[in-house]
């Protein structure tokens, strides 16, 4: 897997690391400088996390902070809720992401409404951290990739971190946002790069897109894990690949100057193409870039089926194959 | 005999006033002073007041669909009085009779009522949660914000009110359960009217009380004569006290009844019947609450006439502020919606006029 490493200059000292040890930095980073950072999920504490993103958090801040639940996510959300409403700022983890549809209704009612329902009065300052995504040969409902969902309702962000270096500096920007975050984590990626980080705190901006590599014939847009397939597919053409991170509210100007340069577009995607993000950028590039445009936007995304076990993985996320196919489709048009 | 009782639990019951008003605790009774017994009739008559004028005002047209806390008078003002300003209250829509308690001002409730979410923009150093409208899906944020409490170390507890439909969903056990588990200082307050709009409390549930279930996470659920107005005060007092000293929570099931519809979009007559409706007349708060007064000397009908009027002037008053606000504007929820715009945002602002 290509390593993506950040070109921002970097002077303090930098370790080399997974996305799951620059997880556990962030989280450390925050734990630290805000006593009212809070840390609530299943098997958080004396587990480390099921992917032992919070490894060793408990003994170094005690029970009260790093909150062992009751295997409850509509109760995790809605007692983060009330914390973050109370003035408390919960990161919250939801061991997979096909669990929180039992708390879809606190994310959707509450979490995302109280802004708006008290017109300021109380907010949210809360992170929900999940994995999402194939890769890691789980059981039915582990690997969903329902980032879309989530884009949908007013009041949340979604970012996608990509690489170890994003993912902490993005995390740091996700706890400091004064309204929630969805903060969803590739899972194939946990342990699958790792990449140079300084240890010092920093922040990756929220709603910034990254262009990971510069090119004038074709623009290609993901996030995630499948950033990594979309950009080794490029060979051979002068691509611009755009590495999205926020998806809600995303980057548009990044995205138009590159279609502006290229008039061809192709959006990667590992989720169901219907109704996915794809289709809102489509969209946007059609309402605000028509006739820079050579050919039609194209997405590269999951069949209309439901996400799969282990033995249909690879067929069901769009390989280097089928996502070099559709650039092909979109230059010969 | 082959099985053993490893566990028997006790629901406690509580009730003061008897049905017709007299004491039926006359120790508990008298520990009330008469200043308190005039405040607590005051709020009493104030509830009674501002519901009965939102059902007139409802009739008119001048709000939107209303639901009537009528018959829950004494289960809301006996709980709300025996809050303190610190503490944290989540209530349901039903609540109306508790804002006011709590301090929210008469013209929000109207305003909110009318269909204007300015009236949830709750006045600073009230910490009272806007109204919740899925049914239960607010009780897990009072175990939350009492978690938070706990873990700041301040003396204050969270205070959730529903109903006994509330009690079937899961939100109300994954709520009770992580309050048991946290001791966080929380009061679970049960309004059971005996109806979720047309279900009956027997076909909610097949338990005997709802108050048993607190058992099943730790900590103890009591019954208490909702329509008596010293003992949901006494309860909720005690329940309090006891969160703010370490001892976690506790839930307390108000048996009460609504008198009247669901919402003013209801119509009861269709599932209860009328002689269910007389004999719940009967037990009815304010009677009853007048009775005791009466006996303890401190009533006449000049001295509730003279009440009565003043708690008019001032509803009648947040009347007319509510109905002269100007209407809100579609920008205020958009500008609310992230605490800074969206790229998307402005424009839909800019290019629809919304800004102006």
């Amino acid at each position: 897997m290509a390593e993506v490493d950040s070109k921002k200059a970097v002077t303090s000292p930098r370790l080399k690391v997974t996305m799951v040890k620059a997880l556990n930095m962030a989280l450390d980073e925050q734990l630290a400088a805000d006593e009212d950072v809070l840390l609530m999920g299943e098997d958080v504490g004396l587990d480390g996390g099921v992917f032992r993103v919070s490894d060793g958090l408990l003994a170094k801040y005690g029970k009260e902070r790093i909150i062992d639940t009751p295997l409850a996510e509509l109760g995790i959300l809605g007692a983060a809720f009330g914390m973050s409403v109370y003035g408390l700022k919960p990161i919250v983890e939801i061991q997979f992401m096909a669990f929180i549809y039992e708390a879809i209704e606190q994310v959707f009612s509450h979490i995302t409404r109280t802004r708006s329902r008290s017109r300021g009065r109380f907010t949210c300052n809360m992170v929900i951290r999940t994995p999402y995504g194939l890769g890691i040969k789980g059981p039915e409902l582990h690997s969903d990739s329902t980032e879309a969902i989530f884009c949908h309702m007013p009041g949340l962000k979604v970012v996608v971190p990509s690489s170890p270096y994003n993912a902490k500096g993005l995390l740091a920007a996700a706890v400091a946002d004064p309204d929630p975050v969805l903060f969803v984590e590739p899972a194939r990626l946990y342990r699958g790069l790792k990449a140079h980080v300084p240890e010092e705190p920093y922040t990756v901006p929220l709603s910034k897109a990254e262009i990971i590599q510069e090119g004038s014939e074709l623009t290609v847009i993901a996030w995630g894990s499948m950033l990594h397939k979309a950009l080794e597919a490029t060979e051979g053409y002068g691509a611009e690949v755009i590495d999205l991170l926020t998806l809600k509210p995303f980057d548009e100007d990044t995205i138009l100057n590159s279609v502006k340069k290229t008039g061809r577009v192709v959006i990667v995607h590992e989720a169901t193409g219907f109704c996915g993000l794809g289709a809102e950028i489509s969209a946007f590039i059609g309402e605000h870039s028509i006739l820079h445009l050579k050919a039609p936007v194209l997405r590269c995304t999951g069949p209309d089926a439901v996400v799969p076990m282990a033995l249909l993985e690879k067929y069901y996320m769009p390989s280097v194959e089928r996502i070099a196919r559709t650039y092909k489709k979109v230059m010969e048009f | 005999m082959p099985y053993k009782t490893i566990k028997t639990i006790n629901v406690r019951h509580l009730q003061i006033l008897d049905e017709s008003g007299h004491a039926a605790d006359p120790a508990e009774a008298s520990a009330f002073s008469d200043d308190q017994l005039k405040a607590f009739f005051k709020a009493l008559l104030q509830l009674r007041i501002y519901n009965d004028l939102a059902l007139s005002l409802q009739r008119e047209g001048r709000i939107g669909t209303y639901p009537s806390y009528y018959g829950q008078e004494a289960a809301q003002a006996g709980s709300a009085l025996a809050m303190e300003k610190a503490d944290w209250l989540f209530p349901t829509f039903r609540e109306t009779g508790v804002y006011l308690l709590m301090g929210l001002p008469a013209t929000n409730l109207f305003r909110y009522w009318l269909g204007d979410e300015r009236g949830m923009k709750i006045p600073e150093g009230i910490n009272v949660m806007p109204m919740s409208v899925p049914v239960g899906s607010h009780i897990p944020h009072a175990t939350g914000a009492a978690m938070a409490m706990k873990y700041k170390k301040r003396k204050e507890a969270a205070v959730a009110y529903f109903g006994d439909g509330a009690s079937s969903r899961g939100d109300f056990h994954e709520a009770l359960n992580m309050a048991g588990v946290y001791k966080a200082p929380a009061v679970f307050i049960c309004m059971n009217n005996q109806w979720a709009i047309s279900l009956p409390r027997s076909a909610q549930c097949a338990g005997d009380t709802i108050a048993q279930r607190a058992f099943s996470y730790g900590f103890e659920g009591l019954q208490v004569d909702g329509n008596d107005m010293l003992a949901v005060y006494k309860a909720t007092k005690d329940a309090l006290d006891k969160a703010k000293s370490g001892g976690g929570p506790t839930l307390i099931e108000c048996i009460t009844y609504r008198l009247g519809n669901h919402t003013t979009a209801d119509d009861a007559k269709r599932y209860r019947s009328e002689a269910e409706l007389a004999k719940w007349m009967g037990r009815e708060p304010l009677k009853r609450f007048r009775a005791y007064m009466k006996d303890r000397g401190i009533w006449n009908e000049d001295y509730e006439k003279e009440v009565s009027a003043g708690i008019r002037a001032d509803i009648d008053k947040a009347i007319k502020e509510a109905e002269a606000t100007a209407p809100p504007e579609l920008k205020e929820i958009i500008l609310n919606t992230n605490a800074e715009q969206t790229a998307r945002q402005v424009r839909e602002l800019e290019e629809n006029g919304w800004l102006k």
